[in-house]
């Protein structure tokens, strides 16, 4: 309590500057919730009022109807909630592996230093599978083999240069963003002949493992930040007190950069949960995603608006649950930062 | 497994791109034709697509392109009488002179009265304009949200929404808000006399409305990103300052700034490569039109693996890359020299 209140006298705002920021702020309020304002009423608008042209207040301007709410909700029941159960089994758990996956590879990347002999071991026979994989995958041989060489070399001579310079963590951290660089347009024939191959098309396995794949390099460079924020003096110190470097890791660093692992978790969590474009080619009728109905709903007769309202609608409400419970968490990082002086 | 779907696809495709797909009795086959798919981007009949139309020479145009060209040369002149560089050094400024010259080259011929631009000029655009404005606008939201000010909880909350949002619904929701007969605005529209005016036929105003819905789904990505850094950095520090007699504005560019700028780092890093990768809405919105104007990179590369020319897609997506890395490159050496140099 009074730890706040000292904050209100260092940080207060001037009446005037205090009108200027609510101003600012509800201008943006309205930006945002506008066109949400406008999902909501067209849900309850009937195809013919929507075509009619604008109308703005429900039982002021137009009837509500519950028509659109009855399609998706009762007559349609199992076809959306399939899709509903795939997006949340699929986001949850693609989400929680990128964050585990990556906090740990950020973590390591920031405080250990690289061993680049057993580093050259696992890339060699990393690269060497990648040739037999693509061999048995149909590839021509004379292309697969110079390929997984090529690969090779490069991984090589980035990790070399840790001889020269203390620079190998930055160079895989660097090599780690740039798979992010790839337009997925360009991967997606591959990953769907590579799954076929599985034989996991359409199935939850498929998703995970793609989205895990595409999210861990933003776990991994975003909470490479956070770390580097916590002060090394306290890591330090509870090394001299005898603490190993995972429990280091799990009662110091972790409980120190909850706000990031929040935020991080939040981004991560809606992006599978969006995501378009590799649902689309990876899935079928089984595993479908949300966002795959939601874009179904252009039908031949053009658009229908309402159906895709109220989808959108209770498609946003579980994330958007999220979203406020993690921002309490978020809001909270202040009261561990100052546990920590 | 991780490391493998991220490269096996990328050697695939980059196959891929030297082959073109065709339909033989049975099936189709993939046939080799070596760099065709990039000839034709880069020179042939599709480089009205893929680059834009070349305006003509014209006095404004050549004394921009003198001027840029003059800035070059000087800026490798001057890393010349450095002795310490050694060649290599002079070797990597001469390709970034080169590829900032083609940028410039492709801009001046493009943007200018008689030039039209393709897909290439289109997507930095978006890129370049619309993680400007995402990242001033959610920098701003944030620092006000920072305050003690009160319900700045709920400003939070209602922030973050547009991102929850699928971009495919985000796609379908402007295309209905942005309707001139139907939307929401209609009566402004007539009111302004504009309702016989599509922004939909006129290639900027496409444009626009294409970065608008990108700026109002992704500036809520800065926005919760910049916020937990700000929360994160030690409220000591701020009220140190304070006590010292610092005004706000020198609190956030002394104080604040350096603590948040390795974030923002990362953060602007990671935006720049997703706006390269602009898909959804202009295929939604527009899809792609008038003609090509709002099409970007991503969007090319789709429409031409829709209409089974896989090579060709993989061309272009294999282009995007080429830009990308570049773009990265570049932002990183920059970012880098900032930040390493007050260490």
């Amino acid at each position: 309590m009074g730890r706040r209140r000292r904050g209100r006298i260092a940080r207060g705002l001037s009446p005037w500057a205090a009108a200027l920021a609510y101003l600012l702020l509800g201008s943006w309020t309205a930006v945002v919730v506008f066109p949400l304002y406008w999902i909501l009423i067209t849900s309850f608008k009937l195809p013919v009022q929507v075509y009619a042209g604008p109308v703005y207040l429900p039982f002021v301007d137009f009837w509500p109807s519950l028509h659109a709410w009855r399609y998706i909700v009762v007559d349609l029941r199992n076809d959306t909630l399939r899709p509903y159960v795939n997006t949340v089994v699929v986001s949850l758990t693609s989400s929680v592996l990128a964050l585990v996956l990556g906090t740990a590879a950020g973590y390591g990347l920031l405080r250990f230093r690289y061993r680049p002999r057993l580093g050259v071991v696992l890339q060699f026979v990393g690269s060497a599978l990648l040739v037999g994989l693509a061999v048995g995958l149909n590839v021509r041989w004379e292309i697969a083999v110079p390929a997984g060489g090529g690969l090779f070399l490069v991984l090589w001579s980035t990790t070399r240069r840790r001889f020269h310079r203390s620079m190998a963590n930055e160079d895989i951290a660097l090599w780690m963003i740039s798979q992010r660089i790839l337009p997925p347009v360009a991967v997606v024939i591959p990953i769907y002949v590579l799954f076929q191959r599985l034989g996991l098309l359409d199935t939850w396995v498929a998703l995970i493992v793609t989205y895990t794949a595409v999210n861990l390099p933003i776990v991994v460079w975003l909470m490479r930040d956070y770390f580097r924020n916590i002060s090394l003096e306290l890591e330090e110190s509870a090394a001299m007190d005898g603490a190993s470097p995972f429990r280091i890791f799990r009662s110091i660093v972790l409980p120190l950069s909850a706000p990031g692992l929040a935020a991080t978790f939040l981004l991560v969590l809606v992006f599978s949960w969006n995501e378009y474009l590799l649902a689309l080619i990876l899935t079928g009728a089984n595993a479908q995603t949300l966002p795959l109905t939601i874009a179904a709903q252009n039908a031949t007769r053009g658009p229908q608006w309402w159906y895709m309202s109220v989808l959108i609608l209770i498609m946003i409400a579980p994330v958007t649950g999220m979203a406020i419970a993690l921002e309490r968490f978020i809001a909270r990082g202040l009261l561990v930062g100052a546990l920590k002086g | 497994m991780l490391v493998f779907l991220s490269i096996f696809p990328l050697f695939v495709s980059l196959y891929l791109s030297l082959t073109r797909l065709e339909f033989v009795p049975g099936g189709f086959a993939l046939r080799w034709v070596g760099l065709a798919n990039y000839r034709k981007l880069l020179f042939g009949i599709e480089r009205e697509h893929f680059l834009g139309l070349l305006a003509g020479p014209s006095p404004v145009q050549r004394v921009a392109l003198g001027v840029i060209a003059i800035g070059l040369v000087v800026f490798l002149a001057r890393s010349l009488r450095r002795p310490e560089r050694p060649l290599a050094g002079l070797l990597g400024r001469s390709l970034w002179a080169a590829a900032v010259g083609a940028v410039a080259w492709l801009l001046a011929r493009t943007l200018l009265p008689g030039g039209r631009p393709g897909t290439l000029v289109t997507t930095l655009t978006y890129v370049g304009v619309g993680v400007a404005v995402q990242y001033g606008l959610g920098l701003g939201l944030a620092v006000l949200c920072a305050q003690q000010i009160a319900g700045r909880r709920f400003f939070r909350v209602v922030f973050l929404l547009p991102m929850m949002i699928t971009p495919v619904g985000i796609a379908y929701t402007f295309r209905i808000l942005m309707d001139l007969g139907k939307g929401p605005f209609a009566p402004v529209w007539r009111g302004l006399g504009l309702a016989e005016v599509s922004w939909a036929s006129d290639p900027w105003g496409a444009r626009i409305a294409v970065m608008i819905g990108d700026v109002w789904q992704w500036t809520p990505f800065m926005f919760v990103v910049l916020l937990a850094a700000l929360e994160s950095q030690p409220p000591e520090l701020l009220e140190a300052a304070t006590v010292d007699g610092a005004d706000r504005w020198q609190t956030f560019w002394r104080i604040t700034w350096p603590q948040i700028a390795p974030v923002t780092a990362t953060l602007v890093l990671i935006r720049i490569i997703e706006a390269f990768k602009i898909v959804d809405l202009p295929n939604v919105l527009t899809s792609g039109g008038p003609g090509t104007a709002t099409e970007s990179l991503t969007l090319h590369a789709f429409i031409a693996w829709r209409t089974l020319d896989i090579g060709g897609s993989a061309a272009v997506a294999y282009l995007l890359l080429l830009v990308v890395t570049l773009a990265v490159l570049a932002y990183l050496r920059l970012v880098r020299r900032r930040l390493t140099e007050p260490t």
